[in-house]
C-alpha cells in the first residue's frame, strides 16, 4: 500500500508536470516546487478524490493570512501529508 | 444570449439540487458584432464563448446550490472539446453537473447540445465571498430573470 506521501507526490507530479524525483517530504509546495494557487486547486481536487476527504484549503489560507499558522504548517509536504492523515482518520473514526 | 454583455444563459429549464445538476437554454442571436469578425462570410460562435456559456451554467448551478451565499468565478477548464460549429440563431441546451464541492472551489462537468453534441469540458470555479454588495443584488436579479430558484428560496 502506498504511503500518503507517495500518493501526494504522484498527484503533484501528474498535475504539475514536476519531475517525481524532485518531490520529497521536505519540499515546500510553493517555494521549492513553484506550485501556484490554481495548480494547487487541481492538486487538492485530486487529493480530495483519492482520499475521500475535503481538504479545508480556505481555512488553512485564512489561518496563514491571519498569522495563526505558518505557510510551512500546511504547504511543506510532510506537514501536508500529516494533515491528510488526520483528515482521513477523522473520516474513518 | 447577450454576447456583448457576456450574458450567455437565457433560461433555466431544470435545476435539480439533490443531483447537483442544471439544464439551461441559450439562444444564439441572429446578429452580433461578434459574428462580423468571427468570421466574415462564415459566422460561427467562438469556442471561448461556448466555454463561457458552460462556465455560466456551472456558476448558476453553484449559486443555486449555495443559495446565493457565495460567488463562483471561472478558474479553469480541462478536456474542452468542440465537436461542431454553432451558427447564428442556434438554440443551445447547456448542462452542468457538480462533480466536486471543494473548500473554496467546485468542479463541474459541463456540455452543450444542439441537434447533437456541441462541446464538453471539465470546469473549475473558485467560490468566494461576494466581493461587492451590488454584485449580490445583480446576481439575485439575474437568477430571477432566468428562472432559477436557489436552495433556501424553494418552498
Amino acid at each position: 500500500m502506498s504511503s500518503t506521501f507517495d500518493v501526494v507526490a504522484d498527484v503533484i507530479a501528474q498535475t504539475s508536470e514536476i519531475p517525481r524525483e524532485k518531490i520529497t517530504p521536505e519540499s515546500h509546495a510553493i517555494d521549492d516546487l513553484g506550485i501556484d494557487s490554481l495548480d494547487f486547486l487541481d492538486i487538492v481536487f485530486a487529493l480530495d478524490k483519492k482520499f475521500g476527504i475535503k481538504i479545508p484549503l480556505e481555512q488553512w489560507t485564512q489561518e496563514v493570512n491571519a498569522g495563526k499558522a505558518s505557510v510551512e504548517d500546511y504547504f511543506l509536504l510532510k506537514n501536508l501529508c500529516a494533515h491528510i492523515d488526520d483528515l482521513v482518520a477523522k473520516k474513518t473514526a | 444570449m447577450r454576447l456583448e454583455y457576456f450574458q450567455m444563459i437565457d433560461r433555466i429549464v431544470d435545476f435539480d439540487a439533490a443531483a447537483g445538476r442544471i439544464h439551461a437554454k441559450a439562444f444564439v442571436p441572429e446578429t452580433s458584432p461578434v459574428f462580423e469578425g468571427h468570421f466574415p462570410g462564415y459566422p460561427i460562435l467562438p469556442g471561448v464563448l461556448l466555454i463561457e456559456t458552460m462556465a455560466q451554467a456551472s456558476g448558476f448551478l453553484i449559486l443555486g446550490l449555495n443559495g446565493l451565499s457565495r460567488m463562483p468565478f471561472f478558474a479553469g477548464s480541462k478536456k474542452a472539446k468542440f465537436r461542431k460549429f454553432i451558427e447564428p440563431g442556434a438554440e443551445l441546451d447547456v448542462y452542468a453537473t457538480l462533480t466536486h464541492d471543494g473548500s473554496g472551489f467546485a468542479v463541474t462537468e459541463a456540455k452543450i447540445e444542439s441537434d447533437g453534441p456541441v462541446c464538453d469540458a471539465e470546469l473549475t470555479l473558485r467560490v468566494m465571498d461576494f466581493p461587492a454588495p451590488e454584485l449580490v443584488e445583480n446576481m439575485r436579479e439575474r437568477v430571477r430573470q432566468i428562472g432559477l430558484t436557489p436552495v433556501g428560496d424553494m418552498v
